[in-house]
């Protein structure tokens, strides 16, 4: 029988409180939201945290809201509310992409866009759809709020840039227009974790691509920005040999280690390929918008 | 601490650790035994139960998170001696063979069709991909969901 090491629980009513518990106990304690992460490395003791605040009751912190400029997301919301947005699927249709293939329906209840990006899985695909779109997230503390973007956000494997008395509270996606993004992932069966994944956003004006986002996932000891390829493919436009070229980069450029998931250079292998296909899937879409 | 939870309409009530999961808080505390504790990391599906409706796994939930909600298991489905359509549908089309999947499965059905009452077969096997059945080949109990659908629309036109 699993069951984690014995631990103190508080249930958090406000934002406020649980950053007031955060910094009152120090780093043995964490936040839970879904659990679905946390839970099971605290059964295997890989994770042993001393107290648990449970933020679940914080509906404040669940929302999609569509802003001029961005869309900002609630660190609550559940992968279920993520994949079922209409907004998210007109606007940043890797969201889509990636929530069909994170775990399966039922954890998709549970589980939140801000535990994902706080566990700091290199193998989970949010943190690869939120590089590529070039999010920001809300970090606030004791001292109040301050943003970060997602380059710096990993420090290394399950580390994050959040503080031990801070919460990620948004996450918070640019809207530029000609946009178009895609999720391609690799797993062994449906619902496991990825063997590769790529989330892939291009911006498109006049037939050039104008900014670029290529963030890679299961690669590496966190999730890798792939910069030398986003700096190739800006200011061009895009083509079919273009895409190859990036997609070769992300292959020099990912550091995947070898495990039961596949050989090293079987996962650089995907890591191009599955760079070419999201790039192209995310060109297509950001003409189609274009045509609009 | 003391959890309360709503289990099925009657609350029930218990001085547990806080570590205590869900699965377990209802198999000992009530004895409903029928939902099934699995793999115990959240892959196989065999302890889903609802949570105000929607589908979730019991190994993976903290029984204390559970205060203030309301949870439906296995045992809530048969209702004044009758079976739900689910449970009949995997009676007929025979959607199991040992049985330890089937209270996870009879409650993802139950969650699919109080959201979706007419699934296609590409939704019944999306809804049930976070549940593992060993014996089935999956054939049967998709359509076991077909013929639960099928029946409760039938049911329901007649009401």
């Amino acid at each position: 029988m699993q069951t984690p090491a014995p631990f103190e629980y508080e249930r958090a009513t406000t934002v406020e409180g649980a950053i007031a518990t955060l910094a009152k106990i120090g780093p043995e304690a964490r936040l839970i939201a879904g659990g679905h992460s946390l839970l099971p490395m605290m059964k295997l003791r890989l994770a042993n945290p001393e107290y648990l605040i449970d933020i679940n009751d914080l509906d404040e912190l669940s929302y999609i809201d569509e802003r001029i400029t961005e869309i900002r997301i609630g660190a609550l919301t559940r992968h279920a509310e993520l994949l079922e947005s209409e907004l998210l699927a007109r606007r940043a249709p890797v969201f889509r992409d990636a929530e069909e293939v994170i775990a399966d329906p039922v954890v998709r209840n549970r589980g939140t866009i801000g535990g994902s990006l706080c566990q700091a899985d290199a193998a989970e695909d949010l943190s690869a759809v939120c590089a590529a779109l070039k999010a920001t997230v809300v970090l606030r503390g004791p001292e109040g709020e301050r943003t970060t973007g997602m380059n710096g956000f990993y420090i290394g494997p399950f580390t994050t840039a959040v503080g031990a008395d801070e919460m990620l509270t948004e996450v918070r996606i640019p809207l530029r227009s000609g946009a178009g993004s895609a999720h391609e992932k690799v797993e062994r069966r449906a619902g496991d974790f990825a063997i590769a994944a790529v989330s892939a956003a291009v911006w498109i004006e006049g037939g050039v691509i104008t900014d670029a986002g290529l963030a890679l996932g299961a690669l590496g000891p966190t999730t890798i920005i792939a910069t030398r390829a986003e700096e190739l493919l800006k200011s061009k436009p895009p083509s079919g040999e273009l895409f190859a070229q990036a997609g070769g980069i992300a292959k020099e450029d990912c550091s995947p280690v070898p495990d039961g998931r596949g050989p090293v250079d079987y996962k650089r292998h995907l890591a191009s390929v599955l760079s070419v296909r999201a790039l192209r899937r995310a060109t297509a879409r950001a003409l189609q918008h274009e045509d609009r | 601490m003391e959890v309360k939870i709503t289990i099925n309409g009657q609350e029930v009530s218990r001085d547990v650790e806080p570590r205590t999961l869900l699965v377990h808080f209802i198999r000992d505390t009530p004895g409903l035994t029928g939902t099934h504790w699995g793999c115990d990391t959240s892959n196989c599906g065999a302890c889903v139960v609802l949570m105000d409706g929607k589908p979730v796994k019991s190994c993976t939930t903290l029984a204390a998170m559970c205060v203030g909600h309301e949870i439906r298991t296995v045992e809530s489905l048969e209702r004044n001696g009758q079976l739900d359509p689910v449970q009949l549908g995997f009676h007929e089309k025979h959607g199991l063979h040992c049985g330890f999947c089937t209270p996870g499965m009879l409650m993802t059905t139950r969650a699919l069709l109080d959201h979706n009452p007419n699934p296609t077969e590409q939704e019944i096997r999306t809804a049930i991909s976070g549940a593992i059945c060993r014996c089935t080949g999956y054939k049967n109990i998709v359509s076991a969901v077909r013929w639960a659908a099928e029946h409760e629309a039938a049911t329901k036109q007649e009401a």
